[in-house]
């Protein structure tokens, strides 16, 4: 069995998803923990300091390419998946089983990804394309990330567009989380009820860390 | 529970054989008894349309005790009925009120083609279990079964997968017509066991390509295969395949 077999059948794909899923859970977790930083009070002083670090030092930049790496196979291999899943069933069902067999978000995954995706592209293009082109997407000088949250999150439109998108985020993770982890093998008991509230109680305050960001800025709490 | 007769509408598929595109076609029932099972309801409706010169509806069933996996209905949006840990032989109409609609599908899966009308072809399933879902065993004298000491959660979660009957029924509940409810009910029985031990690497790379061989879509964990399962198998036994696999993938020696 080539290392190419391993990862390409059925449940190497989905092992690909898990492992991604998990190295983006970990990311999620790096990106709030920083950008909490604007609530210390300080008019941004400490989150600028976070963001010069993580924009100017060359460990979290190369960091970075992996973190595109593993966004890039996660979206393309879920995609694929969502698109081959879809053509095991030419003829549909008259009526389907619905919500009595499974969650809406767990058969929505694909739908939900795409979601983050559309808004990711919003997102990287309202802060991660203007500072990195400031910076010839090297190391040069990077601009005032704070003031550019203050300006792009006093447009409510803005506003609901990111709290949406989190949204997805959070139902998307209310499955994936678990689902990444059973997908690695996790089969005991006792991790398996472990799994499911920390599941729970992560998406869903990486979801509310993570709306209250454009919100509190356009209230105008920092 | 009373007795009671009722009469019911059934829109049931009808489909000439795998090639010819089928569709629903409606049906009243008389006076059906409360205590019939399902099947025993189809049997009824099969009399009257051969009595009217009509094609009988064909579907699977053999043992109608709820053990041998033949029957597979997909009813009002479920497979096997509304009953829970149920099979569809086992179905009785009392879970039916006089007057109801019932709408009666086959399984849908392009690896379950429909042979005609209710009918589909399981070989699929047969052909993964060819692939692995079995222990060499050496000729000469059987060992003595309590030779090989065994753990009883170990012995008792092996037989929980082996209750498998392999309907179907997961491929059918799933929206990706994954088999891996059914597959990884056959890898945990054995890779459960010491029985199993010596082929358990090759045994589940083998089963798994099969099944990628077959057409079957790939799990995403929903958990619909679970909670239509006839037997319970639980979907526990998902997440032991996937370490099995990862486990031979990574350490296999070819």
């Amino acid at each position: 069995m080539t290392w190419k077999q391993v990862f390409t059948s059925s449940v190497g794909k989905k092992l690909v998803m898990g492992f991604t899923g998990i190295f983006l859970i970990l990311f999620l977790i790096v990106h709030a923990g920083l950008n909490a930083c604007i609530w210390a009070g300080d008019n941004g002083e400490m989150f600028t300091k976070g963001a010069h670090f993580m924009g100017s030092n060359w460990v979290p930049r190369i960091l970075e390419l992996g973190l595109f790496a593993g966004l890039f196979l996660h979206v393309i291999q879920g995609l694929m998946l969502e698109f081959a899943n879809r053509r095991k069933r030419s003829v549909g069902y008259a009526v389907s089983y619905g919500n009595e067999g499974s969650k809406w978000y767990s058969r929505s995954m694909g739908l939900l990804g795409t979601l983050i995706l559309l808004f990711l592209v919003l997102h990287l293009y309202h802060f991660w394309l203007p500072n990195r082109s400031n910076q010839g997407f090297l190391l040069g000088e990077e601009i005032n990330l704070f003031e550019k949250m203050k300006l792009e999150f006093s447009v409510l439109w803005v506003v609901i567009v990111y709290v949406l998108g989190c949204i997805s985020l959070g139902y998307h993770l209310a499955h994936g989380f678990q689902s990444a982890f059973r997908t690695l093998g996790i089969h005991n008991k006792r991790y398996n009820t472990l799994l499911t509230s920390v599941g729970y109680a992560f998406s869903i305050t990486i979801t509310l860390l993570f709306a209250m960001m454009p919100v509190s800025f356009y209230l105008g709490w920092v | 529970m009373e007795h009671y007769n009722m009469n019911l509408n059934l829109k049931v598929w009808r489909q000439k054989n795998c090639k010819s595109k089928g569709e629903f076609k409606l049906y009243r029932v008389e006076n059906i008894s409360s205590e019939m099972s399902f099947l025993e309801m189809f049997d009824v409706l099969n009399e009257q349309l051969i009595h009217d010169g009509e094609d009988p509806i064909t579907f699977d069933h053999d043992c109608r005790e709820g053990i041998c996996g033949a029957c597979s209905m997909y009813i009002n949006g479920k497979p096997h009925g509304p009953w829970q840990a149920n099979t569809t032989c086992q179905l009785h109409m009392r879970a039916f009120n006089d007057g109801d609609t019932v709408v009666v599908e086959p399984w849908r899966a392009d690896a379950f083609p429909v042979i005609k009308d209710l009918m589909v072809d399981r070989s699929a399933f047969d052909r993964i279990i060819q692939a692995g879902g079995y222990i060499s065993v050496n000729t000469g004298n059987a060992v003595d079964g309590n030779a090989i000491p065994i753990p009883k959660d170990d012995a008792d979660a092996s037989f929980a997968a082996a209750m498998c009957i392999g309907c179907g029924a997961c491929v059918a509940a799933c929206k990706n017509s994954s088999a891996m409810l059914f597959l990884s009910a056959k890898v945990s029985h054995l890779a459960l066991l010491p029985q199993g031990a010596p082929e358990r690497k090759s045994r589940v790379m083998n089963m798994v390509a099969q099944m990628d061989k077959e057409g079957f879509g790939s799990c995403t964990n929903t958990g619909a295969c679970e909670a239509t399962c006839p037997k319970e198998i639980s979907i526990t036994n998902i997440a032991r395949l996937n370490k099995e696999y990862l486990g031979a993938g990574f350490t296999s020696d070819k």
